[in-house]
Parts: C-alpha cells; sequence; structure tokens
C-alpha cells in the first residue's frame, strides 16, 4: 500500500542517530534520552527504570541480566554475579580487599598480569565484558522504547575512576556494540540534570554517594558553562559497605546464637545480603525494622534492628567521605560558607545520616529534588544532547571537567615527577623531552603514573611505554619530545617524536591494566551470538514499524470514499490479511511479519489507486488536499508518496 | 579577539577562505588548526605580570564556547582533532595565566630565565643522571628548617611506634602554620616587583626586579615543600 520511503529513511536516519545517556552503576544502571526539553529515564519491557546492575548464566548458558537475573543470586550464586563495577580496570594485586567481603569467583586459570576474569558457571569473562552484558540489556531497552536501533551512547563513570577504569569503560561500551560518544563524571552529569532548570550563578557541591563509590565535586556555575574546580573521592565506598558490615554482623549471630556457620554457603549469604539491604532500606524511614532470613534446614534467623544501631555501624564508613570533602574544598580554595549550593546523588545519600552530615559539612540543607537514583542519567542525557548539536533546553550549557588524579613520569630514584596536576580542566597536555644515556641507544623506556604520592611504588601504573627506533646518534644529542595528552573523557594519549631527526618515534603501550584494542576486537567477534540476536530484534522492529504504518494507513482509506468502490469479497480479503498482520505483528518472527505486510500491501494495491484517483477528483470539486484530509506524517503516509505506484 | 597576523594566507579560514581569528574562524566560526603559540598570545595578551584576571576569565570562557570538544561531536575527524588540541592549549594557558605565581615563573622563562630548582635543565640533568633535583636551602631560613626536619622525623618515629606526642605535633603545627603566613608574605611581595617588570623602561632596574623576583619563587617553592612535607607527616 501506500509506504512512504522517504520519510520513512529519514525517520530512521534520525533515529539511528539518537545518542542514550547511561549510568552503568554499581547497584542498577539507567539509560535515558532527552524527549523535547526534558531528560526522561527509558524503562525496561519490566517497566521499572532501573537496570539492577546483575547477570547471570541460565541453565541453558544464556545471559540474564536485571531484574530477572536477581533471583540466580540466590538460586545459582557460582552462575551469577553483582557489583562487577567494584572490579573495572583493576588487577588481581588490588582486589584482594574486595575478594574478602564479595563473592566474586575469580577463573582459576588467570595468569600474572592478565585483566581479570569472572567464573560465571563453566564460562569466565572479563569485568568489561560483564559490564557489556549490563549496556547491551539497556540498549535493547532503548531500541524497543525507540522501535529503532541505538548506536551511540555516553556513558558516566565516578569522577574519581582512573585511567585504566575509564578505559575499561569504554571497552565495555565498544563490546556491547556502542559507541561511546563521551565518558561524563557522574557528579558532573548530576549538576546538568540539576542545571536544566536552574538556570542559575554559584557555587554548587555535589556529593554522591552510590552502591559502590564516592566522589564529591564542586562546580562553578556561570551562565551555563559548568565548570568543575575540583573533585575527590573514593571509588571503593558505597552502600555496599554498609550492606558487608550488616552482612558480618548477622552471620555472626547466626554463628553464636544458633551455631551454624554459613559464611560459606553462597545461597545463605545471598539470601542475608537481599534481607539486610531490605532492612537498611526501611531504616530511612523507620525507626526499627526486622530481619528476617530463612536458613537451611528449615532454620530461621531474625533480629530487630533499630535506626540508631544501624547509625552507629554505618557511621564508620559515612565518615570516610569526610577527608576526600575536605580536600575538595581545600583544592577549590574554598570554605564551606562559600558554597551556593549542595546536591545529593546516589542512593545512599537517602540515609538520614548521610544527610545530616553533608547539612553538618557545608551549613546548609542539601537539594533532593531529582530522584538521587536518576539523577546521574538525566544528566548523561543532557549531556548526549548537547553532543548531538544541542536544543533550546540546553543551549549555551557546556561542561568543563577536571581530571580527578595527577600524572607523572617515573624518574630516577622511584620517583614521580608530575607532569599534569589534579583538578587540571581536560582536554589537558604536557610535553616532556627526553634522551639517550649512551651511544647508539635506540629504544627510551617510559612509565607513566597516576596519582598523588611522591613514589613511584605508591601510585598507579598507568602503562609503560618504549619509545623505539632512534637515530643512532651519541649519548645526549637525541631530543624526544613526548606529547601527554588527556581527552576530554579523563583518557590518556601519547604521541612521541624525535625532533633532529623528525622522525615519529614508535611508541610500544604496555597498559598496566586492561585489555589490548585485540583483546577488545576478539569480544566483539565473540559476543557475535549476541550481536547476531541484535540484528534479528532489529530487524523484527523495523518491520513491526512498516506493519503498524501499513495498518494506520489502511485505517485511514477505510474512511475514505474509495473504500465504498470496492466489492465485499476485496474488503473480506483486506480484513483477512489485515488479521493475520496484526497476529504475526505481536510475534518475533521477521519472516512472518515481511510476508503479511507484501501481501496486504498487494491486496491494497487497488484500494491505493482508488483513492489517489479520488484525491484528484476532490481538488478538482474545489477542495484543496489539505481538506481532502489524506492524512500527514509517517503514520499515516501522504497517498501521492512514490513507493508502491509503479 | 585574537587575530593572526602572519601572511595572507594563513590569515585564510582552511573551509570558507574568508580572514579568521587565530583559532576559529571569524565568518563561519569552524575551529582551525593549532598555531604555535606561548600562553600570552593564545589569548591575545601582552607578556605582563599584571593581568586583569576577571577578563582573563572570560576570554577562557568565550573561547571554550567555540574550541571545546564538545561542540565538534559530528564534524570532520580533523576538526574533531584541532579542537582537542586548541582546547588543551586553552586550559593550559588559562591555568598557568591565572595563578600568580604560575604565571610568573612561566614568563620568566619565556624571557630565558632559569629558575633553580624547577628549570627544565636542572629536571632534564636530574633525569639524565639519576640524582635527584637539588634543592637549595635558603641561608636565613637553614636553623628553622633543620630543627623543624629534626622535630618531623621524630614524629615518624613516634607515629612508627604507635606513640602520641600531643605537643610535638602542636609545635609542628606551629611552625607550620608560620611557613604558611611567609609563603603569602613571599606572594605579596612577589607581586610588587610586578611593575617594576612590566614598565621595562630602565633595564638595570627590570633585571633587579628579575632577580629579585627569582630568589622569592625559589624561597616560596622550598617553602611549599616543606608544608608538603609536614602535611604528610602529620596526616599519616
Amino acid at each position: 500500500m501506500f509506504i512512504c520511503e522517504i520519510t520513512q529513511s529519514l525517520n530512521y536516519k534520525m533515529m539511528s542517530d539518537r545518542i542514550v545517556g547511561i549510568d552503568l552503576g554499581t547497584t542498577n544502571s539507567l539509560v535515558a534520552f532527552m524527549q523535547g526539553e526534558n531528560p526522561v529515564v527509558i524503562p525496561g519491557d519490566d517497566g521499572l527504570n532501573l537496570v539492577p546492575s546483575v547477570a547471570a548464566l541460565d541453565e541453558h548458558d544464556q545471559i540474564i541480566v536485571g531484574n530477572s537475573a536477581r533471583k540466580y543470586l540466590i538460586e545459582t550464586p557460582e552462575r551469577s554475579v553483582y557489583s562487577i563495577k567494584r572490579l573495572m580496570g583493576r588487577g588481581v594485586e588490588d582486589i584482594q580487599e574486595e575478594l574478602k567481603l564479595f563473592p566474586f569467583r575469580l577463573a582459576n586459570d588467570l595468569h600474572p598480569g592478565e585483566v581479570l576474569r569472572i567464573q560465571l558457571g563453566q564460562k569466565s569473562f572479563t569485568p568489561p565484558e560483564i559490564s557489556a552484558f549490563i549496556l547491551r540489556q539497556l540498549k535493547r531497552n532503548a531500541e524497543r522504547f525507540f522501535n529503532a536501533p541505538v548506536a551511540k551512547a555516553v556513558i558516566t563513570v565516578p569522577a574519581y575512576f582512573n585511567d585504566a577504569q575509564r578505559q575499561a569503560t569504554k571497552d565495555a561500551g565498544r563490546i556491547a556494540g556502542l559507541e561511546v560518544l563521551r565518558l561524563v563524571n557522574e557528579p558532573t552529569a548530576a549538576s546538568l540534570a540539576y542545571g536544566l532548570d536552574k538556570k542559575q550563578n554559584g557555587i554548587v557541591a555535589v556529593y554522591d554517594l552510590g552502591g559502590g563509590t564516592f566522589d564529591i565535586s564542586i562546580l562553578k556555575l556561570h551562565d551555563g558553562i559548568f565548570e568543575v574546580i575540583s573533585t575527590n573521592g573514593d571509588t571503593h565506598l558505597g552502600g555496599d559497605d554498609i550492606d558487608n558490615v550488616l552482612i558480618r554482623i548477622a552471620l555472626d549471630d547466626i554463628r553464636g546464637d544458633m551455631g551454624m556457620d554459613v559464611s560459606r554457603n553462597g545461597e545463605a549469604v545471598a539470601r542475608i545480603r537481599k534481607a539486610v539491604i531490605e532492612t537498611k532500606i526501611a531504616l530511612s524511614s523507620q525507626a526499627a525494622a526486622n530481619l528476617d532470613v530463612e536458613l537451611p534446614e528449615g532454620k530461621r534467623y531474625q533480629r530487630q534492628i533499630t535506626r540508631a544501631q544501624f547509625e552507629q555501624l554505618a557511621q564508620p564508613i559515612i565518615d570516610r567521605t569526610i577527608g576526600p570533602c575536605k580536600q575538595a574544598l581545600k583544592d577549590a580554595g574554598l570554605k564551606p560558607e562559600q558554597i551556593d549550593e549542595v546536591v545529593l546523588v546516589g542512593g545512599s545519600t537517602r540515609i538520614p545520616k548521610v544527610r545530616a552530615l553533608v547539612e553538618g559539612m557545608f551549613k546548609r540543607a542539601p537539594h533532593t529534588d531529582l530522584n538521587p537514583d536518576e539523577v546521574v542519567a538525566l544528566g548523561a542525557a543532557v549531556q548526549a544532547n548537547i553532543l548531538a548539536g544541542g536544543s533550546e533546553a540546553t543551549e549555551n550549557m557546556l561542561l568543563l571537567d577536571v581530571t580527578p588524579l595527577s600524572l607523572g613520569i617515573e624518574v630516577a630514584g622511584g620517583v614521580t615527577d608530575k607532569i599534569i596536576l589534579r583538578n587540571s580542566t581536560i582536554p589537558a597536555s604536557a610535553t616532556q623531552h627526553y634522551t639517550t644515556q649512551i651511544d647508539g641507544q635506540a629504544n627510551v623506556a617510559i612509565h607513566v603514573l597516576q596519582g598523588e604520592r611522591e613514589l613511584a611504588k605508591d601510585c598507579r601504573s598507568l602503562a609503560r611505554f618504549d619509545l623505539k627506533g632512534i637515530p643512532p646518534m651519541t649519548a645526549g644529542m637525541p631530543r624526544i619530545e613526548v606529547k601527554f595528552l588527556i581527552d576530554a573523557n579523563g583518557i590518556l594519549h601519547v604521541s612521541a617524536r624525535e625532533q633532529r631527526s623528525g622522525k615519529e618515534a614508535e611508541i610500544e603501550v604496555q597498559p598496566s591494566y586492561g585489555l589490548t584494542d585485540d583483546q577488545v576486537e576478539g569480544m566483539i567477534l565473540d559476543s557475535f551470538d549476541y550481536a547476531e540476536e541484535d540484528f534479528r530484534q532489529r530487524q523484527v522492529i523495523e518491520a513491526r514499524n512498516e506493519a503498524a504504518t501499513i495498518l494506520a494507513a489502511l485505517e485511514k482509506g477505510r474512511q475514505s470514499p474509495a473504500w465504498g468502490q470496492l466489492s465485499s469479497a476485496e474488503k473480506k480479503q483486506i480484513a483477512k490479511l489485515e488479521n493475520s498482520l496484526v497476529q504475526v505483528k505481536a510475534e518475533d518472527d521477521y519472516a512472518a511479519i515481511r510476508k503479511a505486510i507484501d501481501t496486504l500491501n498487494q491486496a491494497t494495491m487497488r484500494l491505493a489507486e482508488l483513492m489517489m484517483d479520488s484525491a484528484v477528483s476532490t481538488a478538482l470539486t474545489g477542495k484543496t488536499m489539505d481538506e481532502a484530509d489524506l492524512g500527514e506524517g509517517p503514520s499515516a503516509p501522504h497517498p501521492v508518496a512514490k513507493a508502491e505506484f509503479k | 579577539m585574537v587575530v593572526l597576523n602572519s601572511n595572507e594566507d594563513a590569515n585564510a579560514c582552511w573551509s570558507c577562505g574568508k580572514m579568521r581569528a587565530a583559532h576559529f574562524c571569524t565568518s563561519c566560526g569552524r575551529v582551525q588548526p593549532p598555531a604555535p603559540a606561548d600562553h600570552f598570545s593564545f589569548f591575545g595578551i601582552p607578556r605582563k605580570l599584571n593581568l586583569d584576571v576577571a577578563r582573563l576569565e572570560r576570554d577562557f570562557y568565550e573561547l571554550s564556547r567555540k574550541l571545546h570538544p564538545d561542540l565538534y561531536g559530528s564534524a570532520h575527524a580533523r576538526e574533531q582533532e584541532w579542537s582537542l588540541e586548541q582546547t588543551s592549549k586553552l586550559n593550559d594557558a588559562y591555568r598557568t595565566l591565572k595563578d600568580p605565581i604560575g604565571r610568573t615563573q612561566y614568563l620568566l622563562r619565556l624571557e630565558g630565565v632559569e629558575l633553580e630548582e624547577q628549570s627544565k635543565t636542572a629536571t632534564e640533568k636530574a633525569r639524565a643522571t639519576g640524582e635527584i633535583k637539588k634543592q637549595v636551602v635558603p641561608p636565613d631560613l637553614l636553623e628553622d628548617v633543620f630543627e623543624l626536619n629534626m622535630q618531623l622525623e621524630e614524629l615518624r618515629m613516634q607515629k612508627k611506634m604507635g606513640e602520641d606526642d600531643p605537643a610535638l605535633m602542636e609545635e609542628i603545627g606551629k611552625q607550620k602554620l608560620s611557613l604558611e603566613t611567609k609563603q603569602d608574605a613571599l606572594l605579596h611581595e612577589l607581586r610588587g616587583y610586578w611593575n617594576d617588570w612590566d614598565s621595562a623602561g630602565d633595564e638595570a632596574n627590570r633585571a633587579r626586579a628579575r632577580d629579585r623576583m627569582v630568589d622569592l619563587l625559589n624561597r616560596r617553592n622550598y617553602i611549599r615543600n616543606l608544608v608538603r612535607d609536614v602535611n604528610e607527616v602529620l596526616e599519616n
């Protein structure tokens, strides 16, 4: 029938260029986009905005993500994983603490220096791959919502994430089939969401305590420019830590009072974890709550926890946010009284004690008008809109962020020579000159570090670079210029040149942590099975769109005088085919939908011709095309479009 | 607005061919390839130590709105690259110039002055020879520094043993405060020489100002490092 190909292809282009904002959280993840002038969260097919950052392998070795994966945490803990964000961009040696507190099962065939892999059933996955499963779910949710493919995203990261953690997040996006246009710091994203309706100037502090990470950022708002002045934080501090304290107490109780040691029983620990989280949440609004857990052998652990008890337990964890806040203020050169507004972000800021601490520290009541679970994703959507070219709502908005950690080079004596200081606005660059120490030396090794400590061994090793192929010269003659550039994502780029010969020095990058490009490519190929699934889904989505267009146009056709000119047999046949299209449209079979579209198209060919004739004669009798109401837009394409009129 | 004043071709926008400002085209607004420029000329301001910081901030915001990579999200890869480089230069220039100490050090270095401790040659020499960069103790501080270092060492030992000496902590805290006051005083003194340097009429006067500033900067850097050491011991 009347498929307006032009409209559709335009539509398709607009939609495929749509950039979504993603908050890839420790506990929950969300995807959002700008709908007109407002950012909105896209719900999953369960109707819920939050997608729990949980992944599991089901009994058919299929990956399950989000709410439907939660039950596996209890039923088959050895085939599921949560809080994977804690392991992003980290090596075995820096997660020893994590391993004591979280039931992460590392693959037992890990080689030294290899990127971590987590065992799920018989398979093992790197943290970026597991994060990619979550991203893929969000991508799918957005595609279902738009009925169109989504290939570009802005993803948020904790402001205090280092280079390796950022790179791992970017890799996860690539593995999930998303072009990551920008990594935005979570507190900064939150300030964008707040800034949207409060176009004002002043100093804002964003306190972001989530499931696994803590950030504090201080920003200066100036006529739409969001300039981060300083940032600080702890990438391993959040609600998870409070849960772990409560779990330990429950385990101790169970051992002491009931004589049972369930600490090695994955299912029991998962049940306890679920119960303490519920209790923790209840205690934000109640003075007391009951912890109630079913244990093996038909036993039951019950205990009442008062808010006072809870606060006493949580206090040492909450207090760990004070140091970073003080440091951020100091780095910004500001006193608490100079902060105009304080914004709370992250689920853990619902805890009354946290709010009290923030209020005491900044001497003012914090803003809580936006949902602390959603505000980061909403801000990511705003930034996505800015990157897409902006709209009226985001006009003049510009984000100027900083690097949270100093970048340094190891010099003789194992000392760190800082070349880009923390809180430098990004993009930021630094140029260093190197030379050789012996005649004819062809290689120079450079060790790049990130961190604030004086000694290289106390900083985070980012990478070791080998400058190779230096032309043979006497010692000290070559002059090699190495340029370090931190881009707007907070990710480091390095380039080098031997200035006397003008030769681009070859750099061999050995990232200390993280995947090489080849590995990421390999993972994209590995995930081909899922990609194929995505492609099939995309085809189905597009066919459904087309079907909806035809059905809508047919509805219009029924209202037109041309309908009366059809024989009753023709009408009956059309109705029959219409019914079958409506039926297959609800299913996932692309070929069936395609076939039903084509047959209905054939059957309605004469109706289309009659409608055009009547449109022409209407025009001849003095009515304009508009008055003839031939429909408009993609839902009822113009019948004179070229498509089916051969 | 910063306008290039080299030959005519370099003044033409790569995209529309019209005359352009240094970093972006005045006519079509497109970003231009970065040209070598020092921090002052990047902002199109004279090499002077007295600087209107409020105006510098305004210019920084205005240039950010035209150069930032966020505005080139869907531009050609080449323009994205230029935007990234231009913005990193802008940020580096702004960071250096807005800070009175950073600005003074930068300008002196531009004028070929070698600042002892942080001079590039000293850094490179240290790197080549494997020595740690030398620190010159200002003579009049020698006695105080010796005393403070003894106290810091004692506190480090005590902390290692798990002991607590509030009196010593307090004494060191006092010293730190006095060092910070000295730091502020040195900055104030430094500012006093800016006019002498900027006015430049008298070469001898200018040289005198330069030597005084180098001395003040070295003293201040020395004290800054000392304060950092004290903080490290107090916080650990």
